[in-house]
């Protein structure tokens, strides 16, 4: 027990850099989905393969690989620095996470049923109308529990930021480590337990999102 | 703009990085096994009838799954020699194998209880009716109907490993990425080295996933077809990292 009160409060310094983190990475990622889901949709060919070069590149490396690219390849290659490494991370992570759910917002618009374009072309709606009004409420219902997983997806990918030297829970807890080898057992079972407490509000909330979305959406 | 790429250093690092690819591989092929064969064990532990057991079960799992694979890693290989009782020290490759596999064999689980609960109740009751035993039961109806539809979402884990196995050059795993790492840390030149894993895994994963779409794509048409048996396509796996 009081290597548990000498650790916990030495881990709790770390929690706020984590919480950063994830939402840096959830409000830009989703944005990232959002305008990428759409990008997939225009009838500009440009843009559309555009969109499809970058899905198809985050999507088939490796989202470590991303990171330490962003932190140590990106300022040589272009000269240019990203800031910070907190901007590397959250980089990364939106990056790599709004491309695999950019497909989930294309997937939900597509399978909204044909029927609603039809009965909004039927009501004279501009296509800007038919999307707002009738297929995005709809479409954004079904893209709730899968959005939901990937909240908790990148609550996880958070603690690869300790990687590129972020003070979160997990570089706490290694210089902890190194500090005291014995006490390595508690220090990772307790971040452990400080990652699934974060994560139980958004497993709360996915069942929630589960729920919602099976009410109410004309599918095929 | 590109004005810093150096074709030697691509050229000097390339060789040893392609040495860590048999490594990677091989993580990646002995992790996915782990899982696969691990995997098994969570829809039986779901499915005790003791309720305080079966309530335990689900939230070990649900506690595996949502943390991050990197502390189990580090926790396998730094913790478990420390523990008194246990005590006994592991090689990074087999840290690594055992806790990306016990980390995916949750979701991988997932899948298998999917594909079971796919399969229709008429099936269960027919099996039942011909007073078939339980071994004759999954080995004759249940199984052959539940594991076809789970093959392409399979496939998609076998490439979802092989983007999560860098991961153990944290713990000292010489694959690829670890080579890259230190090449560039030993001359101060990272760009080519990653960039070179980067295309690396793009040559490696993508083909395969347009390979799995094809046969997910084939194996849909396959149980249209076959609707009576009531096998349905996985169109979704909790949690699942999907590949289109």
């Amino acid at each position: 027990m009081n290597a548990i009160a000498d650790i916990f409060p030495n881990l709790m310094q770390g929690v706020g850099i984590t919480i950063k983190v994830l939402l840096g990475s959830v409000i830009l990622g989703y944005l990232i989905a959002f305008i990428s889901g759409f990008c997939r949709l225009s009838r500009n060919p440009i843009l559309r393969g555009f969109t499809r070069f970058y899905v198809e590149i985050f999507r088939g490396t490796s989202l470590i690989v991303q990171l330490f690219w962003f932190y140590y390849a990106l300022p040589i290659l272009f000269g240019i620095d990203i800031g910070s490494n907190y901007w590397a991370g959250v980089l990364a992570i939106a990056l790599n996470y709004g491309a695999y759910m950019s497909e989930i917002v294309r997937g939900s618009i597509l399978s909204v049923a044909k029927g609603q374009t039809e009965a909004a072309t039927a009501l004279n709606m501009s296509p800007f109308q038919r999307m707002r009004l009738v297929i995005f409420p709809q479409a954004v219902r079904m893209m709730l529990p899968e959005f939901g997983n990937y909240l908790i997806q990148m609550l996880k990918a958070t603690s690869l930021v300790s990687l590129i030297s972020m003070s979160d829970i997990l570089y706490y807890g290694d210089i902890l480590r190194s500090n005291n080898i014995s006490q390595a057992p508690t220090i990772y079972f307790l971040i452990l337990v400080f990652y699934f407490i974060m994560a139980l509000p958004l497993i709360w909330l996915t069942r929630k999102m589960e729920k919602v979305s099976k009410k109410g959406v004309a599918s095929q | 703009m590109i004005s810093n790429w150096q074709w030697d250093t691509f050229y000097d690092s390339f060789p040893i990085i392609i040495q860590g690819l048999g490594i990677t591989l091989g993580l990646t092929i002995a992790c996915y096994l782990f899982a696969l064969i691990f995997g098994f064990v969570w829809p039986f532990l779901n499915q005790i009838p003791i309720k305080p057991l079966r309530w335990l079960f689900t939230w070990i799992m649900e506690f595996i799954r949502s943390t991050p694979p990197l502390v189990q890693l580090f926790f396998i290989f730094y913790a478990l020699p420390m523990i008194p009782v246990i005590g006994f020290t592991l090689d990074p490759f087999t840290s690594a194998v055992l806790g990306l596999g016990i980390h995916f064999s949750t979701y991988i689980g997932e899948v298998y209880r999917s594909g079971i609960e796919g399969v229709d109740k008429g099936q269960w009751e027919a099996a039942k009716a011909l007073n078939f035993s339980a071994r004759q039961k999954w080995s004759k109806v249940i199984l052959p109907q539940a594991i076809p539809p789970t093959i392409p979402m399979l496939g998609n884990y076998l490439i979802i490993m092989f983007k999560e196995v860098p991961l153990a050059s944290s713990i000292g795993v010489a694959g690829i990425l670890n080579l890259a790492n230190s090449y560039g840390s030993a001359n101060f030149r990272y760009l080519e080295p990653l960039t070179i894993v980067a295309i690396l895994f793009l040559v490696l994963s993508y083909p395969s996933a347009i390979l799995i779409n094809k046969l997910e794509r084939k194996m849909n048409r396959r149980f249209e077809k076959s609707e009576p048996t009531g096998s349905k396509p996985i169109e979704e796996v909790k949690g699942a990292v999907s590949q289109q």
